[in-house]
């Protein structure tokens, strides 16, 4: 109940939108989750050009790369007659810019795990892809529902959740915190996040607050396909002068690499998937 | 008083108040532990976790505060002196943009190995330190053998300048999980997780220290003027030489520990010179033993402030130093 309205809240957040409202034809996409989503509902033949960071689907490597958060490149942008642009909310300058130029805008901000489906859904009516749109995101809250319910009864591990540090050492770890796509996703994957009294969506884990939260399991992610068992005994020592941590104990440190992990996009079920076989490698 | 019993003053003064505070910073964090628990060795070293906080996390930060905050604070004050400018700070000349942009691009190029198992971004910063210095130094003696310090604040802000576009380009290509990681390492942090670090930048600090400890009565004579200095018998273009290498060094070695931390360059000799006076002979070791005292003392509240929290130390070096040093500089008008 509690996460059907979060979903509508954040539809209707995420639907704050200037312009026209007949199906876009030519699509500018500054946001990879939104490109991917776009895609995933079927119109990916009318993006017409997507931001330096794209990567997926594979099908976005041949098109026009037309900047990104901090740099867009309007003037490209106006150029190629788009008739959306998907941007980030903080995208304030762009977004003048484009209700100048009479160019309709659908406007994106992270708003957790229930934002993603309601941006699906929010997308698909902008674009008109309503139904497509709908399926893709029941199914994701389906086997959000499902993974929950596997998970529900399973013994929590309290788990740390990196997504960023310096290689080889134990600094400048960023964790998530108890807000954010990854957090719902690791609940939902039946962990604990350490972090979760930390309302911020990443936090700066000293080796301190490591010691004292004593994580049961370190899960890393990592945007690269690096095979991951290679870079794990690699990294391993890195984290074994925290010995007490029972994670670094019982060896239970993995990495998950791959970008569902870190794209809040129409692939987080399979993110979530990943950190729940980690987690629960029996269940 | 004489230099002799002012130092017989300050130091001890000075010295106590540093031995202090670095007893009782490890003691205190945002974890409640029990001394009594972290010296017990009945209790096997990987159960310990009271221990592990105490010599893993804390003290080799602590240590690392003290280390970074003296090589800043001595850089600064030889600085200040070499190119006769209140604000001249150990990130004027340019070696501190260059050792930033070697840990811009180990983060960039995702380098994983360093070199004798220290980790690659404290080395490249390091590596880029010494660039840096060399081109400075080359710059400023090539248009007479001696070391102008005209050209060497000219270069030295513009190669500044040159790395600080070239730090901003790397950022700009970069991806952005890569450009979160670099942001934050310009922030600084002493969360060092091992003594490595430390005991690899300790010898180079040291040396830097060593070399500063010839400049005392060079840079008295040198703030009156360079004529003045050669006339007293200073070789000038020897301690105007040291004075820039050893502060260089000081400063790579610190920047290549803990990021830039701000700051303490500037405040703590300009706090130090409104306690004990302009003597260097003075200044130069109540500098080093306050640089060591102010950072940890800042890094402390960094970390405890706001827990579970953290701060970036320099949020809080600026934050506690500013007004303190207004303060007395108001006190003493």
């Amino acid at each position: 109940m509690n996460h059907t309205l979060l979903s509508i809240a954040a539809a209707c957040l995420t639907m704050a939108t200037a312009g026209t409202t007949q199906p876009a034809q030519r699509i500018v996409s500054l946001v990879p989750a939104l490109t991917e989503m776009v895609f995933a509902i079927g119109a990916g033949d009318r993006v017409i050009a997507v931001s330096s960071f794209d990567e997926d689907p594979p099908a976005v490597k041949n098109l026009p790369r037309v900047g990104a958060l901090l740099d867009p490149d309007v003037e490209r942008i106006i150029a190629m007659r788009a008739d959306l642009v998907l941007l980030y909310g903080s995208q304030t300058d762009l977004m003048t810019q484009l209700q100048r130029a009479a160019i309709p805008y659908y406007e994106y901000r992270h708003a957790g795990l229930a934002g993603v489906t309601g941006t699906i859904r929010a997308l698909g009516q902008r674009i008109g892809q309503e139904k497509q749109a709908e399926a893709l995101a029941a199914g994701i809250d389906r086997r959000f529902a499902a993974l929950r319910q596997r998970t529900a009864s399973l013994q929590k591990p309290r788990t740390l959740l990196v997504f960023s540090r310096e290689r080889g050492s134990l600094r400048n770890i960023y964790a998530s915190g108890g807000r954010g796509f990854l957090h719902d996703m690791l609940e939902a994957a039946g962990g604990v996040n350490i972090f979760a009294d930390i309302q911020m969506e990443s936090v700066q884990a000293s080796s301190e607050l490591i010691l004292a939260r004593a994580p049961e399991v370190i899960l890393e992610l990592r945007s690269t396909d690096i095979p991951p068992e290679a870079e794990r005994i690699a990294e391993m020592g890195a984290w074994k002068v925290l010995a007490s941590v029972p994670a670094v104990r019982n060896d239970r440190l993995y990495f998950l690499p791959g970008r569902s992990l870190v794209v809040p996009g129409p692939n987080v079920g399979e993110g979530a998937e990943a950190m729940r076989r980690v987690l629960h490698p029996r269940q | 008083m004489n230099v002799r019993q002012r130092l017989a003053v300050v130091v001890p003064g000075f010295g106590g108040v540093t031995a202090l505070v670095l007893l009782i910073a490890p003691t205190l964090g945002s974890t409640p532990i029990s001394l009594s628990n972290v010296f017990d060795t009945s209790i096997p070293w990987a159960d310990n976790v009271d221990a592990q906080i105490f010599f893993v996390a804390r003290l080799p930060r602590v240590l690392a505060g003290a280390l970074v905050g003296s090589a800043l604070a001595a850089a600064g004050v030889v600085l200040q002196a070499l190119l006769r400018n209140p604000l001249a700070t150990p990130f004027t000349l340019g070696v501190s943009a260059s050792a930033a942009l070697g840990a811009m691009l180990a983060i960039a190029f995702d380098l994983d190995v360093g070199i004798l198992g220290a980790a690659a971004v404290p080395v490249a910063s390091f590596v880029g330190s010494l660039v840096g210095t060399a081109m400075v130094y080359l710059l400023a003696t090539r248009v007479n053998k001696a070391l102008s310090t005209n050209v060497l604040l000219l270069a030295g802000v513009t190669l500044n300048t040159f790395f600080s576009a070239l730090i901003t380009f790397v950022q700009y290509l970069i991806d952005f999980a890569d450009w979160y990681r670099t942001a934050r390492w310009l922030l600084g942090n002493l969360d060092v997780s091992s003594f490595n670090p430390i005991l690899a930048s300790m010898p180079l600090v040291g040396v830097s220290l060593a070399m500063v400890a010839l400049l005392p009565r060079a840079l008295n004579l040198l703030t009156l003027g360079e004529d003045v200095a050669a006339a007293r018998g200073v070789d000038v273009g020897r301690a105007q030489r040291i004075a820039f290498l050893s502060a260089s060094f000081a400063t790579g070695a610190a920047i290549s520990l803990a990021g830039p931390i701000g700051f303490i360059g500037v405040v703590v000799p300009h706090l130090v010179r409104l306690l004990v006076g302009s003597d260097h002979r003075v200044v130069l070791p109540a500098s080093i033993l306050f640089g060591a005292t102010f950072l940890v003392i800042c890094d402390l509240i960094a970390r405890t402030v706001m827990a579970p929290i953290e701060l970036p130390v320099g949020i809080v070096t600026a934050l506690v130093g500013g007004p303190v040093f207004i303060w007395l500089l108001v006190r003493k008008a």
